[in-house]
């Protein structure tokens, strides 16, 4: 089974609260519905048997015929792109109806468009991150990942680098030749930014002496080639440069994850484990609606927060400040004064994906 | 009408009836199919979490097969080409068997590919004017739709060729000729499609390597005449039906250079690679002797190479190339080398190390190989169905006549037809009498002509 194992140095639950302005409203929010129902569960106990009572009346009374309804509905209805703009409201009513039952919430499904005039893109400070992966965690809790031992998906992993240890022990090692020493011992070492970190680094503390940090996710590339293999254009780039998947078209050949050469995609290989009250209720039909089993996942920038004005979850939790993110065609924006000002890079910019997600230095 | 409804009557009650070997045969093809129903249910139902796949080695076995299968139906062109273009007669009588192979080879490709979906109720969804397909971007409904396309080119070659020979009638050679020129350069074309599908990926070094295409030609024509080379001893030991020698040999003679071609490539791309490697041939080093001391596919890898060399070896000798009964052990070598050089040998490095340098072991599930030999069996099934009809209509078994009971053979087939209780040893010389041995008169039992009487003039 995948598995992607996590250790965060710091609880959100257990931070000092002069830390707590810092982090996301939403995951404020959600945290306040669970207590809140929490309490609820406890106050409640006593109904306990009667409300499920009820609930099982009304799944009953809802008939399965309803629900085998919705599930023809959704198994026959076209690629989002070919929808007309009745039938993408009905698949929205469909999904809202379903989840709302599924998660005993309401729960609303968004499909705003892109704005025109805006192009998403994001910029990370690598001298800044500490490597604390509470971005991740903000991520699962945002973006309705599955979570658990069975199946965890994480969308951002934090790569841990080496600075690089030479010593002079191994100047005697190598591979001599008559003439000297043609393979130095320090060979074989790795050290900087290469794209091939420890992403499952446990420390007692962040951020550790002897590594630096460099978090990946979904690079939006402006040519993504996990759009090109994609044999039915489920995943596709939208007009503010995010690059989505219409859950409800991709038929699981897992080609995009081939093809993506930043390990940003993930595949729902069971059934995705969200507990429903951890459920995110806020939802866009490309971004972070709950996926089936069978289908890929990746980074969307929050697709749901940022077309209602808002940063990604990331952006608001991280506290150092490392992530940045705008529109880049917007010359005022954090992003581009960054591209503007600092010493940025892409990764892998020899592949040609031409990422909108840049890494910086101060 | 009459003549088509008889054709599937006739063909079907012949292939129904055979020797207890034949029903054993399909019983165990049959155990391994119903356990496929089983396994294919559960993932089915279940997800691929049910296989040894994840996030990093995000396929496996079912591609790996995939790639070999398609490899082995476009080498049916090794016996339809020199068949029709170099008119060579002992191929050409028999190269409606080569088409029913590639029928059965692409069946099990198509089934493979239905395996590794995550959501194969989607499939509909990469289906022309139904679906919505990312065409000419994407490869792989390109490969799908080539692969279909080659499937009902074979069928429609293959099946109008035994129509006529069972009603007796004259071919239309006007279509079916360049019909058949059509599959030829098809076939080069699926494989070609296939190795884009994996090639076309910078992501993956391993497989981002021009003379992936023509090192996937190279091996499916060893691979695929071997086991073509196989079916037809097979079938001289077993059916009346006498394959020329001279269709083995020259079978064999494209296994040897397209062998040789193929280890010559191999070789390139080891030199290339490993002079001065890499991160891009982290994989090759993977595969080849284990990186980090993680080191599963290196017994396979060597174990593969060295069938295929020692099977090159004894090819490059014509007494062996000739010798029917090593023959085929260098078939099934090179079968077997290639299988896992093109399944496992080539996906699994692909993924390993991942894009971000991270090495994870990858090991089928016993549902995952309950789901690949299932599709396997089902091939195999079909195949014996397909080659079993054909095998009967050329020796003239199943025959159209307006009135059954008045059979009167009145052409002379190219393939022993006397009624002499003989059959050739398998590894025998077609030219040698000395090699024909007396199996009895319970050799024949089961000809439905000797029951009606009927005696065929030969």
């Amino acid at each position: 089974m995948p598995q992607e194992k996590k250790a965060f140095l710091v609880d959100l639950d257990k931070e000092p609260p002069s830390r707590r302005e810092a982090r996301p409203a939403q995951a404020q929010k959600s945290e306040r519905t669970v207590s809140s129902s929490r309490r609820g569960f406890l106050k409640d106990a006593g109904s306990l048997g009667i409300a499920s009572l009820m609930g099982a009346a009304a799944l009953l009374t809802n008939s399965d015929d309803a629900q085998a309804k919705t599930e023809w509905a959704e198994w026959f209805q076209s690629n989002y792109r070919l929808m007309t703009d009745e039938e993408k409201a009905q698949a929205k009513a469909r999904l809202e109806k379903r989840y709302s039952s599924e998660y005993g919430k309401p729960v609303t499904v968004d499909t705003t468009p892109a704005k025109e005039g805006v192009l998403f893109g994001y910029a990370l400070n690598i001298q800044k991150c500490i490597g604390c992966r509470r971005c991740v965690k903000a991520c699962v809790q945002e973006n309705n990942q599955s979570r658990g031992d069975k199946q965890e998906i994480e969308w951002i992993r934090v790569l841990k680098m080496e600075k690089g240890a030479f010593t002079p022990e191994k100047m005697k090692r190598g591979y001599p030749d008559p003439d000297g020493i043609q393979v130095g011992g320090n060979a074989y070492g790795a050290a900087g930014a290469t794209l091939e970190g420890e992403h499952y680094y446990q420390p007692e503390q962040v951020p550790e002496k002897d590594a630096f940090y460099m978090p990946i996710a979904c690079m939006q590339c402006e040519k993504p080639p996990c759009v090109k293999v994609c044999p039915v254009r489920t995943t596709y780039r939208e007009a503010d440069g995010i690059v989505v998947i219409d859950y409800n078209w991709c038929i699981g050949c897992r080609l995009c994850m081939n093809a993506c050469p930043y390990w940003a995609r993930r595949f729902n290989w069971s059934e995705p484990n969200l507990p429903k009250e951890e459920m995110n209720p806020k939802t866009h039909y490309m971004g972070n609606r709950p996926r089936m089993r069978g289908v890929v996942e990746k980074c969307t920038f929050c697709v749901q927060r940022t077309r209602q004005g808002r940063y990604p979850a990331c952006v608001e939790v991280c506290p150092v400040g490392a992530r940045k993110f705008g529109n880049l065609l917007d010359p005022n924006s954090e992003v581009s004064r960054i591209l503007e000002g600092k010493r940025v890079f892409r990764l892998r910019a020899e592949l040609n994906t031409y990422p909108k997600f840049f890494y910086f230095m101060d | 009408m009459d003549k088509p409804i008889r054709f599937v009557v006739d063909y079907v009650s012949y292939v129904v009836r055979g020797s207890p070997k034949f029903y054993a045969w399909m019983a165990c093809l049959a155990v391994l199919i119903v356990a496929w129903v089983y396994a294919f249910f559960v993932q089915a139902t279940e997800g691929l979490a049910v296989t040894g796949l994840n996030n990093q080695v995000s396929d496996g076995l079912y591609l790996g097969n995939f790639a070999f299968l398609v490899g082995v139906a476009a080498a049916a062109v090794t016996v339809v080409f020199p068949a029709y273009v170099y008119h060579h007669k002992a191929l050409h009588d028999v190269a409606v068997l080569g088409e029913m192979v590639a029928i059965a080879a692409v069946i099990m490709a198509n089934l493979f590919v239905l395996s590794h979906l995550g959501r194969p109720d989607r499939a509909w969804h990469m289906a022309p004017f139904v679906g919505l397909i990312n065409f000419p971007s994407a490869m792989l409904p390109l490969d799908a739709m080539v692969l279909v396309g080659y499937l009902l080119l074979n069928l429609v070659c293959g099946f109008y060729f035994l129509y006529t020979k069972y009603t007796g009638g004259r071919m239309n050679h006007s279509w079916y000729v360049p019909l058949v020129y059509v599959s030829i350069v098809w076939a080069l074309s699926i494989h070609t499609v296939t190795a884009f599908l994996f090639n076309t990926m910078p992501a993956r070094p391993f497989w981002h390597i021009g003379m992936l295409p023509i090192q996937f030609i190279a091996t499916a024509f060893a691979a695929g005449p071997s086991l073509i080379i196989v079916i037809f001893l097979i079938i001289r030991g077993n059916t009346k039906l006498a394959i020329a020698d001279e269709a083995i040999n020259l079978l064999s003679t494209i296994v040897t250079f397209c062998l040789g071609i193929a280890l010559f490539l191999f070789m390139s791309e080891v030199v290339t690679e490993l002079y001065h490697p890499t991160e891009h041939s982290l994989g090759l080093q993977y595969l080849m002797f284990g990186v980090h001391g993680l080191s599963p596919l290196v017994p396979w890898f060597w174990t593969a190479l060295a069938a295929n060399i020692v099977a090159f070896v004894m090819l490059l000798i014509p007494r062996v190339r000739k010798d029917y009964r090593l023959l085929p052990v260098a078939c099934v070598l090179i079968f077997a080398g290639i299988w896992v050089q093109k399944g496992s040998g080539l996906l699994v490095p692909g993924y390993i190390p991942s894009p971000i340098g991270e090495y994870s072991n990858y090991l089928p599930t016993t549902l995952e190989v309950l789901v690949a030999l299932g599709n396997w069996a089902i091939g195999f099934f079909i195949l014996t169905i397909l080659a079993k009809g054909a095998i009967g209509i050329l020796l003239g078994e199943v025959k159209y006549a307006s009135e059954p009971w008045l059979v009167i053979s009145n052409d002379a087939p190219p393939y022993r037809t006397s009624f002499e209780p003989t059959a050739m040893q398998p590894w025998a010389r077609s030219s040698d009498p000395g090699a024909r041995v007396d199996v009895g008169a319970g050799a024949r039992r089961g000809s439905r002509a000797r029951r009606q009487g009927r005696v065929a003039v030969g």
